[in-house]
């Protein structure tokens, strides 16, 4: 009994070591299924969604392999112009055509020689053909090209040959944008070329280093911000004083004198006793000068830092980065030209574009954006561009202070050519920026915002190099890019 | 009308390759081998289809005689070993030879997209492989003992892989390769198979904690010896291996659990101590912002497979020589940027469907040394797909292994011929009734994993 029994028991012992492990084999057997499976899914969503972003890369190398077999798509403005097509030159080969010439020349770029602008950040995209699965079959079968996505932009047409114009031949940037949904409305910049004879000329072009036409100035220029720094001074001794402003007064005689350092006004001119808002809209070197030396330097460097000084800046395209030279031991006159916008503080346009736009949309900054949506060859939109946010760059009650003394820069300061407007308002700030030892050299800056009904809709920055006082030289510009949106 | 054909050629190489892949689990609705046949006759139908398109393509843009003949030999010397194998041993499992062969058509035809001198040379390894490894599955279903050397499995890995770190010459920044006369070989292949020995004979039939302790402390050993070559991705291979072998051998479920709090913690010890794992991590968390350096390899590979999108740019009309290490590491990149991510998909289920197939067998076998040898093969192959395909897709940081049977390399071909080869050998002994003890459980047994409808 006992001994048939134990057999019994060992007997199941034995079947189970040998069978028993088949459920640890099954297991494993559906976790790598179930890894597999995974893996896939991922292959799949970076091929349908992620591939077509990220191959717009100048590394890949795939360029001249696409365009011997996809007809590249065309660029076109939000209005519906084309910005830069694809023509047949009648004898089975295609060239690459820009109707605007020069006007479009550094947003839109080109495709001739390496690639520029729109051309290289969507260069695959313009080489992808997403259309009927069907018409391409039948294509490839019948060995005729395929038409490569459109991308449509944000540009308005209107605007930027508006700014062209008012640019004239002077060097310089103006760019624009919506703050309400962050789009990019115009970017020039000058001296320019023509992207049509981008290769015959290449050599000329890129060899000019005396005026680097090739250069996008308004993301690639780095100026001496100039008295447009006031913005974010003033925006430091609002925050250090909790937004009372009302009982500062200054008298100045037209220079400034504070443990040996000297600051002179523009031209030395004196502007006899003013207030907080009357040193910002006359801007007084003298009384910022003033201002700044009161302030908490490493409070005024963190303020500068959250204003993306320093630090990458949520564009989709190539620029400059800020620079500012300010920490708890600066000394005093570094400190007193930062203060003013001189100093070794460097910006670039469309940075003060941005910072213009967050006061403008009460302290957020949209995220700006050039390419609305990609259509394939049918018209069938492949991806379209969401407005996001970026965050907030400053305190609303702030923003509005500044939005208010923007203001009164244009109705009784030094931007007074922006007030004679036609059912809107213009805001800024001037600055004439001292960029060599000739202190009589000056860039001309402007930044400011259009409104109606008391909300800002849309922010320009200009700058002309060279071209002497921001409220003269910059302002007339940026009014005529104002009128062309506005439609007057 | 070149191009007309080159095209057709494109979609049509997709359809076959996804009917093939469709057929290899297929297969798993039947039982037995005889009703499978219909299947693995169309099997090879495609195969050939494959392969004849992909060449027709290539000739018709080169218009070199060179590429007609190589289609020939290459064609001649699959169907060789496909018959070979089907003739020598009748009761072996047809699928595993057929993937095999769909694998190596495919391996070879991308090689000889890349390089038609590598692909030949490739060739010639193949049918030496083959040749060789003919006689593996009679020797497996023959000689019973191959468990009781375990210390010479043990010895033979342990000295050949100290061998490769203190004789080896550093290349792209690891110790991989051994040079004897004028031959390179991988000595970290073929301890894998030796080291899946060494753990089944330790553990088979004691799984006391001294057994486990000794085998953790041989896998250990060569885990942290694989760590110090540099060879990150069979350091991986060889601890997933493992701590799979011990949880199937012990049953175990903590076993499994502290296997990978362990791998967890190895990584993120590795990746403080070593700067070459900070890299590939770099690389792989943000490719595009480390272009021009770390990211390079990986964004390329990316390039390719996205510029080649589902349907792929065409055998021969894409950019496969910008990848780096196109040839091995990177072969899956090829391979999608050409024949499209369709195609890439099907190949990466044709080796998941090799997997199926072979712990289907595992899930047979009686013996228990057999048994978790057939497991720790089957582990080490699709661990490493997982790895090399994962690794260029950027599922998982790059670890830099091949493809096995697909991607270029001597060592790796021969050793994945003698993996297939052990495994068919298990295949065929299971059916020999001296192995299979009559039990009333065995009838009761669900055998198959993978029962579709």
């Amino acid at each position: 009994m006992i001994g048939l029994f134990r057999r019994e028991k060992s007997d199941k012992e034995r079947s189970r070591h040998h069978f028993d492990n088949n459920r640890e084999i099954s297991v494993i057997t559906y976790a790598f299924i179930m890894l597999f499976i995974g893996m896939l899914i991922y292959l799949g969503i970076f091929t349908q969604f992620r591939a077509g972003t990220m191959i717009n890369s100048n590394y890949n190398k795939r360029q001249t392999l696409l365009e011997s077999r996809i007809i590249r798509g065309d660029i076109l403005s939000r209005d519906g112009e084309v910005l830069a097509t694809t023509m047949s030159d009648g004898e089975g080969g295609y060239y690459r055509s820009y109707p605007y010439r020069n006007t479009f020349a550094h947003i839109v770029g080109y495709s001739t020689h390496g690639v520029l602008g729109i051309e290289s950040m969507e260069n695959y995209t313009l080489l992808t053909c997403d259309g009927n699965i069907a018409t391409r079959i039948r294509n490839d079968l019948a060995g005729v090209k395929n038409h490569g996505n459109n991308v449509l932009s944000t540009l308005d047409t209107k605007m930027q040959e508006a700014a062209y114009d008012a640019m004239d031949d002077r060097k310089g940037a103006v760019v624009a944008m919506d703050v309400t949904t962050g789009e990019i409305l115009c970017v020039v910049s000058k001296p320019d070329f023509d992207p049509n004879e981008v290769i015959g000329r290449w050599d000329r072009l890129n060899e000019d280093s005396e005026d680097s036409p090739l250069l996008n100035r308004a993301f690639l220029g780095s100026y001496p911000p100039g008295s447009t720094f006031k913005i974010v001074t003033a925006l430091e001794y609002l925050k250090e004083h909790d937004g009372n402003v009302s009982d500062y007064g200054f008298e100045c005689k037209g220079s400034f004198e504070y443990k040996g350092s000297v600051i002179n006004c523009f031209n030395e001119q004196s502007h006899g006793w003013i207030n907080f808002d009357d040193s910002f809209a006359q801007s007084c070197n003298s009384s910022f000068a003033n201002i700044s030396s009161g302030l908490d330097r490493r409070r005024f460097a963190s303020t500068i830092n959250e204003l993306m000084f320093n630090k990458p800046l949520p564009l989709p395209f190539k620029y400059s980065m800020a620079y500012f030279d300010i920490s708890a031991d600066s000394s005093t006159d570094d400190l007193l030209q930062t203060g003013i916008g001189q100093g070794r503080t460097l910006i670039s346009p469309v940075h003060m574009l941005l910072i213009t736009s967050a006061i403008a949309n009460d302290g957020i900054l949209m995220r700006p954006y050039v390419i609305s949506s990609i259509e394939n060859a049918d018209g069938g939109t492949i991806r379209r561009t969401k407005q996001r946010e970026y965050g907030r760059l400053i305190d609303e009650g702030y923003s509005k202070s500044l939005q208010k003394m923007m203001r009164e820069v244009v109705v009784n300061g030094t931007g007074r050519r922006a007030f004679d407007t036609d059912g809107y308002k213009i805001s800024g700030k001037t600055g004439s920026a001292e960029y060599s030892s000739n202190k009589s050299l000056s860039h001309a800056w402007f930044t400011g915002f259009a409104s109606t009904d008391d909300h800002p809709q849309i922010a320009v920055t200009v700058i002309v190099e060279g071209g002497g006082s921001g409220g003269s030289v910059a302002v007339p510009v940026a009014k005529r890019v104002f009128d062309a949106y506005y439609g007057r | 009308m070149e191009k007309i054909f080159i095209e057709i050629s494109r979609y049509l190489m997709i359809v076959f390759m996804a009917v093939y892949t469709v057929q290899c689990f297929a297969v798993f609705r039947f039982g037995n081998e005889y009703d499978r046949k219909g299947i693995y006759l169309r099997q090879n139908f495609f195969m050939v289809m494959v392969h004849f398109l992909g060449f027709a393509s290539l000739y018709a843009q080169k218009g070199d005689i060179r590429y007609f003949r190589a289609y020939l030999i290459q064609q001649i010397g699959i169907l060789v070993i496909l018959f070979a194998y089907r003739f020598i041993y009748p009761r072996a499992n047809t699928l595993i030879i057929n993937n095999m062969c769909m694998l190596v058509t495919i391996g070879l035809l991308i090689l000889t997209r890349i390089s038609y001198e590598r692909a030949m040379r490739q060739f010639y390894i193949v049918m030496g492989a083959a040749a060789v490894t003919l006689v593996v599955p009679y020797i497996i279903s023959r000689i019973r003992f191959f468990e009781k050397f375990k210390w010479l499995y043990v010895g033979v890995g342990l000295a050949s892989l100290a061998a490769v770190l203190l004789f080896s010459a550093v290349i792209n920044g690891s110790k991989i390769n051994i040079h004897i006369a004028s031959y390179t070989f991988q000595p970290s292949e073929y301890v894998k198979i030796v080291f899946v020995f060494a753990v089944a004979s330790i553990l088979a039939r004691n799984h006391r904690l001294k057994d486990i302790v000794i085998s953790a402390a041989i896998a250990a050993a060569h885990v942290m010896m694989l760590v110090l070559s540099k060879d990150l991705g069979s350091a991986i291979i060889f601890f997933v291996v493992y701590i799979t072998m011990l949880y199937v051998a012990s049953k175990n479920v903590l076993y499994l659990l502290l296997g990978i709090l362990c791998g967890a913690a190895g990584s993120v010890a590795g990746y403080k101590l070593f700067s070459h794992v900070r890299v590939r991590v770099t690389a792989f968390l943000d490719p595009m912002g480390h272009i021009s350096e770390e990211g390079y390899q990986i964004a390329q590979s990316l390039f390719a497979i996205g510029t080649g999108g589902w349907l792929g740019m065409g055998i021969g009309q894409g950019a496969p020589s910008t990848i780096p290490v196109v040839a091995a590491d990177f072969i899956f990149s090829a391979i999608c940027e050409e024949m499209g991510v369709v195609f890439g998909m099907c190949l990466v289920l044709l080796c998941l469907s090799c997997f199926v197939m072979f712990m289907n067998i595992a899930l047979k076998f009686e013996d228990p040394f057999f048994k978790l040898v057939a497991l720790g093969l089957s582990v080490a192959y699709i661990f490493q797909v997982f790895l090399t395909v994962g690794g260029v897709v950027k599922f998982i940081p790059l670890t830099g292994v091949t493809l096995p049977l697909v991607s270029y390399g001597g060592t790796s071909v021969v050793v994945t011929f003698c993996v297939f080869a052990i495994i068919q050998g298990l295949y065929i002994s299971k059916g020999s009734d001296n192995h299979i003890p009559k039990s009333a459980d065995f009838k009761t047994e669900k055998l198959d994993i993978m029962e579709l409808e």
